[in-house]
């Protein structure tokens, strides 16, 4: 409540209507004002409490989506086309993910994956109106990723997070541009690529994808069809099942020019390792841009280095120390509770990595809130405390 | 003095605690790995048959005016407010649907109908009183403050009005939690003074926003019946105070709700912490529906077992647990809901009284007990009956015989000494009587031979003086 003492002022009495919404401020817009003073009856729920029952897709406290559509790229991958609900930005910039929770047996999975539409997008099979779209790759251990692809029925309401990362396509883009990709490492470049078609800003660029047979390249067709409309545009196929992986030793006979391009590299964490060393022996790492999809994870996920995202501090846990010992050994200021797991008092969100539950051995990835008390690091995590 | 030592009450060896603790584990496991869509789908029903309710109740109070209006309103409303306290705020702030991933759904993130905010309640009761459930001193739920529920806490003259304290709170439960679980927030954070304070501005914060909506907001939106719509609000919440009180009551006070001392803290296993957790909660006998409506809380000894596995399993954990309490011998305490609240009821008013018009004491009263009160009993069909904790199986029956047969065994020589004493009063009275009775006769023949003397001394001095007198005449007659 922040109206002014002693008299009143229009702004002051806007912002003390709007504040029970505030956390969803940004995306409200003039809105507030109801959802604010709506807000002051329904307390200590928000009118989205009610909204969502009627219509999930009008919760603003949160974003939502329905997939409209599942399309078939590969034989383990495929196109989700979501229609976002209220409040989406469609402002994204190519190269940015979301973040997507989907409803399996009772319980919320959350993963991220890259946008591959251009923004503001509306897809002509989708009735005209502006959704977006990912692409999911089948893991063979994804559990989520095997549901996406092949279990996933049209209308499923999901929850999104709103985009962000910082792998994306300056604009206007570089002169000269490289992306390497390998696997699903494709989809935020496919974003990129088809930006700049709709844009019609193709600078010179060249484009090498392995993958491991010509069936597992996903958008081959869309990307024969890019090479051949535009001529600055050069997609090269790295058969990795035929040819092995592909060397770095050979960017300088296949792209002389590779130093001076500004390079975007998104694939399996070894691939990426090696490129980063290449490229900082080069003296030219400020013109690499790298997304890792995933967190390297040691052997069988014992322990790791747990980073404390607030504060900034480090440390090095075994996997049978709790998150919270080694917070506190850290000097980090964390809640804590019963320290026996039932009192909920330490739960932490976990920003990144993976964590194990120490009564059960459940794991627990990215985006979950986890008991600190009772988890330790599997591989190296980070927690948002 | 309450329990100090629960591997001597419970009539367990250390080894026996220690599987009965994994048990309870197993059982643990078998949930949290058979959660899913059943019991998702259970949550987001209740959220959303809540919410019907609720928005049931408000749409007819704005026809308050009108009598069957108000009535139909206020149980509405009163029913929806029992729900979201009982079943989804008690419950969804332990964590009990955190396992759903949902941010909605989430402890951390839930925000309840009641006075005080969540926060704060989240740490004084799922951290405070769940951590140490019943331990005098650590667990500030024990009488809430005000109630003196167990003689290990000393007699004062202000427990004279724990009568009416006890109808004040349950009238104002919602107030009593909130300022309670703020006190403790403060406590545990060390808050410096000054009003402005987080913990106080959260509080302010939130008894503003929760006063203003029944009192004032929804009030005003009905227009005319402006009155009529604040009373249904205030009777909703009168309702609800009752009910929530009623039902922590009969969780923990009634007889069987055992106390323990931080001795018993001191290096406790996790066993020996499920064994306070079950020898510390009593439930109450309840229907589907009941049940329901208190949170899945008829079930409290499976809660502060599991407090974080979701409500609707309660029923099904407690057949296993009873099992266990069956396996090792151990009390399952239960009973209807109206004979646990008048133990609980009967504790808070013989507590009210000093201690010295109480008879039992702090280890063996029916609403505490402690290790001690088995002390001294022998029992001629135990096998040493030097063992005070006479541990196992037993050779004969091939049962266990633990804490239940041990309280059950307790009971009778209890009961046997107290007659026995009873007969020895009524002998000693007896012989008094009778001793008094011979002395009387003593003291009656001494009477009467006093008194035969006295007479034959009276006759013998008439006699002298008679014959003095006549030798008197003689001597003047002579001398005439």
């Amino acid at each position: 409540m922040s109206s002014k003492r002693g008299g009143f002022s229009v702004r002051g009495v806007r912002e003390w209507l709007e504040a029970p919404a505030a956390s969803v401020a940004e995306r409200g817009g003039k809105l507030n004002v109801l959802r604010g003073a709506v807000a002051r009856v329904t307390t200590p729920l928000l009118p989205d409490d009610y909204l969502h029952l009627a219509n999930p897709l009008w919760s603003a406290r949160e974003l939502r989506g329905r997939i409209v559509d599942v399309r078939k790229e590969t034989a383990d991958s495929a196109t989700l086309v979501i229609k976002p609900g209220w409040g989406f930005d469609f402002k994204y910039q190519p190269g940015q993910y979301i973040g997507i929770g989907v409803l399996i047996d009772g319980r919320w999975h959350w993963r991220s994956y890259s946008l591959t539409c251009p923004p503001n997008w509306s897809d002509p099979e989708a009735g005209g109106k502006r959704v977006i779209s990912i692409a999911v790759k089948a893991m063979p251990e994804g559990f989520l990723s095997s549901h996406l692809v092949s279990g996933v029925p049209v209308g499923t309401v999901v929850r999104l997070a709103a985009p962000q990362g910082g792998f994306v396509l300056p604009y206007p883009p570089p002169e000269k541009v490289l992306f390497l990709t390998a696997g699903s490492g494709i989809t935020p470049v496919l974003a990129m690529l088809r930006a700049m078609d709709r844009r019609e800003m193709v600078t010179d660029v060249q484009h090498l994808h392995s993958a491991r047979t010509a069936e597992d390249v996903m958008f081959g067709a869309e990307l024969r069809d890019l090479h051949d409309r535009h001529p600055s545009f050069t997609s090269h196929l790295h058969l990795t099942g035929e040819h092995g992986k592909f060397a770095l030793s050979d960017l300088d006979e296949k792209f002389p020019d590779w130093r001076e391009r500004h390079t975007w590299a998104c694939g399996p964490a070894a691939m990426l390792d090696e490129i980063e060393h290449h490229w900082r022996d080069a003296g030219i790492a400020d013109r690499l841009h790298v997304e890792r999809f995933e967190i390297a994870r040691t052997a069988v996920g014992e322990g790791g280095t747990v980073t404390f995202g607030k504060s900034g501090r480090t440390a090095e846990a075994d996997g049978a120390t709790s998150l919270l010992e080694a917070g506190e050994s850290a000097g980090v200021q964390m809640p804590f509770g019963c320290r026996m797991g039932i009192c909920q008092t330490c739960v932490v969100t976990l920003s990144s990595g993976y964590v194990r539950d120490l009564r059960n051995g459940d794991e627990h990835r990215e985006g979950d809130k986890v008991q600190t008390c009772i988890s330790a690091a599997a591989g190296d995590c980070t927690l948002d405390v | 003095m309450a329990i100090t030592d629960i591997q001597a009450f419970s009539h367990l060896t250390a080894a026996d605690i220690e599987t009965l603790g994994q048990e309870l584990d197993s059982i643990r496991r078998s949930v949290e790995q058979s959660r899913g869509e059943r019991d998702a789908k259970y949550i987001r029903r209740t959220i959303a048959a809540q919410r019907g309710l609720e928005v049931a109740g408000r749409a007819v109070l704005f026809g308050s005016r009108n009598r069957w209006a108000w009535l139909t309103g206020t149980a509405l409303l009163s029913v929806a407010k029992i729900i979201e306290n009982m079943e989804l705020g008690h419950n969804v702030g332990h964590g009990q649907w955190d396992w759903m991933n949902d941010p909605e759904i989430h402890s951390s993130s839930w925000e309840w109908d009641m006075t005080g905010p969540s926060s704060q309640w989240r740490r004084a009761h799922n951290y405070s009183h769940h951590t140490y459930t019943n331990v005098l001193g650590k667990d500030e739920d024990l009488g809430f403050g005000i109630l003196r529920m167990t003689r290990d806490e000393p007699w004062r003259p202000v427990h004279l009005v724990q009568p009416l304290a006890n109808v004040v709170l349950a009238a104002t439960f919602e107030w009593g939690i909130a300022l309670h679980d703020w006190s403790i927030e403060k406590e545990l954070l060390g808050t410096p003074p000054g009003l402005m304070s987080e913990p106080n501005r959260e509080f302010g914060r939130k008894i503003a926003r929760q006063v203003a909506k029944d009192f004032l907001f929804y009030p005003a939106l009905t227009g005319p019946a402006f009155k009529q719509t604040l009373k249904a609000n205030l009777t909703a919440n009168f309702v609800r105070n009752l009910w929530a009180y009623a039902v922590i009551f009969c969780g923990h006070f009634p007889d069987g709700a055992e106390k323990f001392t931080v001795e018993q803290l001191e290096g406790e296993t996790s066993g020996e912490w499920y064994l306070r957790q079950m020898l510390g909660s009593a439930n109450f006998k309840a229907g589907p529906a009941m049940a329901f409506m208190s949170g899945n809380l008829c079930y409290q000894i499976e809660h502060h077992l599991f407090p974080d596995l979701p409500s609707n399993r309660y029923s099904e954990i407690a057949v296993r647990v009873r099992e266990l309490c069956d396996k090792y011998d151990l009390p399952y305490t239960t009973g209807s809901l109206g004979k646990q609240y008048l133990l609980a009821f009967r504790t808070i008013h013989k507590l009210a009284l000093p201690d010295r018009l109480l008879k039992a004491t702090a280890d063996n009263a029916p609403e505490t007990s402690s290790e001690r009160k088995f002390a001294g009993i022998t029992l001629p069909s135990l096998p040493s009956s030097d063992t005070v904790h006479w541990l196992g199986i037993d050779p004969e029956t091939g049962q266990r015989r633990g804490l239940r047969s041990a309280m059950r065994e307790a009971k009778v020589v209890l009961k046997e000494k107290a007659r026995q004493e009873k007969e020895m009063l009524r002998e000693a009275k007896r012989a008094l009587r009778e001793k008094a009775e011979h002395e009387k006769d003593v003291l009656r023949e001494a009477t009467h031979a006093l008194q035969d003397r006295a007479r034959h001394e009276q006759a013998s001095l008439r006699r002298k003086a008679a014959r003095r007198q006549a030798l008197w005449r003689g001597r003047q007659h002579r001398s005439n």
